[in-house]
């Protein structure tokens, strides 16, 4: 995900002498050192300063830049979060706030690494736009549309690298604020959006094996939610099953509740989301997930299939 | 003579012994290398004389053993020298070291607040200095002589909440607190001084913030010990300690992809090398 988006980023640059990058002393991914190489004076490191790098990239965008913010995702959220909020989404600047390893990717640094709240606490503040690709084309179609806006602030969260393309058969293109169908069912519809999105596709295998017919549905666009989209499938499936990496507080697990109750609608929920807590065990970012309860088996078993 | 500064006074320091258990740390952080995947070797190794006579010299014990003065790693991502000590100390155990970043394992690559050893948890850059200026506020409250030792790195000192915590201790007249900047001039990404040269000079910008500071050599434990006996008190002490990065094998010092790699195995065999002829 790091490197296409350096590599979509740079070649959006190279054409629009607006695009900046504002990183707090992170080894900027393949293509960005290039866009460094290139434009040096568009490539700010602020040092291990977050507070500066976000309100410098406020300022850049009152006076008509297009800046990026670009680090570890609780660096850039919420080290300086009062800075996000105020300079960023108070005033409604066009700036993108990337946020790498989101969620739980960065397993073995431990909590003070884990963006395990992010998407819930982006979603909180007003304007904010909060996105969160699946997979490298995801992260492409996303980074073309945040580079292009100028609507307002947008939180856009990355896993790391070397994560698998899921979206190659889907159904739908991808759309700012649109649900979007990665694969297609008839009994089942799960929703996930990030890197986690590798477990709805394993959920789906298990439901296909007990002769369930699943689909899967990117929920890429957190904020604003795609309400409509989302009443459709709530009045379309029978069971709906939410997966996703985000504590629950705020999660889009609550958020699909919440509308099923608005639409009264009766079909079966299924929620799992990161644990309200934090982790204190190491591993790779499986193991923290089946740390939070999100192993494949234990979801098979709460979903009471084979 | 002001009683915290009387405390200080120590038996005096057998340098070669520290440089053997520096090489030792140093050997063992290489082995621990050939286990996982990544972790951060050159931060360790430059602050491995710094953090050395913090346990094994400056800090007071109790009669029990245990330590009266306390360590806090502001610069959490160096915590595998503060690992292996501990394991040398008894504190962590092997077959924690053995666990480390494992599922079943305590340790990972940030110290955690609730492993033994561990004064607070840290990983984020720029919040043991805050923390450690309530610990020695906490302290002074409390009537006690108990020392607080922080250690940050200079990249630290690019965080604001590091200067804010800078001037509060300095208001609170704090000489229970001495602070050791782990300066190699790196960050994970480029030279300080290449990209923020208004980083510089530091001792005055100490000063001026009212503590009391001294640059010295980092991995001269001699003038390390020398630096804190000097001191005059009355107020926080910061050390700037001049170090570099992977101090100690020749193709990690000052190479930026050592931050976060772990050796292959001939950099490894190479490592262990250049560690066993290295002068005592
Ligand atoms: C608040 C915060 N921002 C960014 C990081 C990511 N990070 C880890 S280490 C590091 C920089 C390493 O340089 P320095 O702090 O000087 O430590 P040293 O050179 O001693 O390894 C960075 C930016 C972090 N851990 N915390």
């Amino acid at each position: 995900m790091r490197n296409r988006f350096a590599d979509t980023f740079y070649e959006l640059g190279k054409a629009d002498p607006r695009l900046c990058v504002v990183v707090a002393d992170i080894s900027p991914a393949g293509s960005i050192a290039k866009f460094r190489n290139e434009f040096p004076r568009r490539f700010v490191n602020t040092g291990v300063s977050e507070q500066i790098m976000i309100g410098m990239t406020a300022g850049m965008a009152q006076r008509g830049l297009k800046p990026f913010a670009y680090t570890i995702a609780t660096f850039t959220l919420y080290r300086p979060f009062e800075m996000v909020r105020d300079d960023l989404c108070y005033q409604n600047l066009p700036v993108t706030v990337v946020g790498i390893g989101g969620g739980v990717t960065y397993s073995t640094l431990g909590a003070t690494h884990h963006a395990q709240e992010d998407v819930a606490i982006a979603s909180a503040i007003p304007n904010l736009s909060v996105v969160a690709p699946c997979d490298p084309s995801e992260v492409e179609a996303a980074t073309r549309w945040c580079a292009a806006q100028d609507q307002g602030p947008v939180y856009l969260r990355l896993g790391k690298a070397g994560e698998p393309d899921l979206s190659k058969a889907a159904l739908d293109p991808w759309v700012f604020g649109k649900v979007r169908r990665l694969r297609e069912g008839r009994d089942v519809c799960i929703l996930s959006y990030g890197p986690i999105m590798k477990r709805a596709f394993a959920l789906a295998e298990r439901f296909e094996a007990s002769g369930k017919s699943a689909a899967i549905v990117s929920v890429h666009t957190l904020k604003p939610l795609d309400r409509e989209g989302l009443a459709r499938i709530l009045q379309t499936y029978a069971h709906v099953v939410v997966i996703e990496e985000c504590a629950p507080n705020g999660s889009l697990a609550m958020r699909v509740k919440e509308l099923a109750w608005d639409t009264d609608v009766t079909c079966r929920i299924d929620a799992f989301t990161l644990k309200d807590a934090f982790i204190h065990c190491y591993g790779s970012h499986d193991d923290i997930l089946d740390a939070h309860g999100l192993g494949v088996s234990e979801l098979t078993a709460r979903l009471g299939l084979q | 003579m002001d009683a915290t500064i009387a405390t200080l006074r120590r038996n005096s320091l057998d340098v070669a012994a520290a440089r053997r258990r520096c090489l030792g740390y140093r050997r063992r952080i290489l082995d621990i290398s050939q286990q996982v995947g990544a972790l951060h070797i050159a931060p360790a190794f430059s602050c491995t004389e710094i953090t050395d006579i913090l346990y094994n010299n400056l800090m007071r014990r109790e009669t029990d053993g245990g330590y009266r003065d306390v360590f806090l790693m502001s610069k959490g991502h160096g915590c595998m020298i503060q690992y292996v000590i501990l394991e040398e100390q008894g504190v962590l155990s092997r077959s924690d070291l053995d666990a480390y970043c494992k599922p079943n394992g305590r340790l990972g690559a940030h110290p955690d607040y609730e492993t033994p050893g561990i004064a607070a948890s840290t990983g984020s850059l720029g919040h043991g200095l805050g923390m450690a200026t309530g610990q020695a506020y906490a302290e002074k409250l409390k009537n006690s002589d108990v020392l607080i030792y922080c250690v940050l790195s200079d990249g630290e000192f690019q965080e604001g909440s590091t200067w804010e915590a800078m001037m509060m201790a300095a208001n609170l007249k704090l000489d229970n607190l001495i602070a050791f900047m782990d300066f190699n001039d790196f960050g994970g990404l480029e030279r300080m001084s290449d990209g923020h040269p208004a980083f510089y000079p530091l001792v005055p910008k100490a000063e001026s913030f009212g503590w009391e500071a001294v640059e010295v050599d980092g991995h001269d434990e001699a003038a390390m010990h020398e630096a804190v006996m000097a001191r005059r008190g009355g107020r926080p002490m910061l050390l700037v300690c001049r170090t570099v990065k992977g101090k100690g094998i020749s193709f990690m010092e000052n190479v930026p992809i050592w931050h976060y790699r772990s050796p292959n195995k001939e950099e490894y065999i190479q490592g262990l090398k250049e560690l066993a002829s290295a002068p005592l």
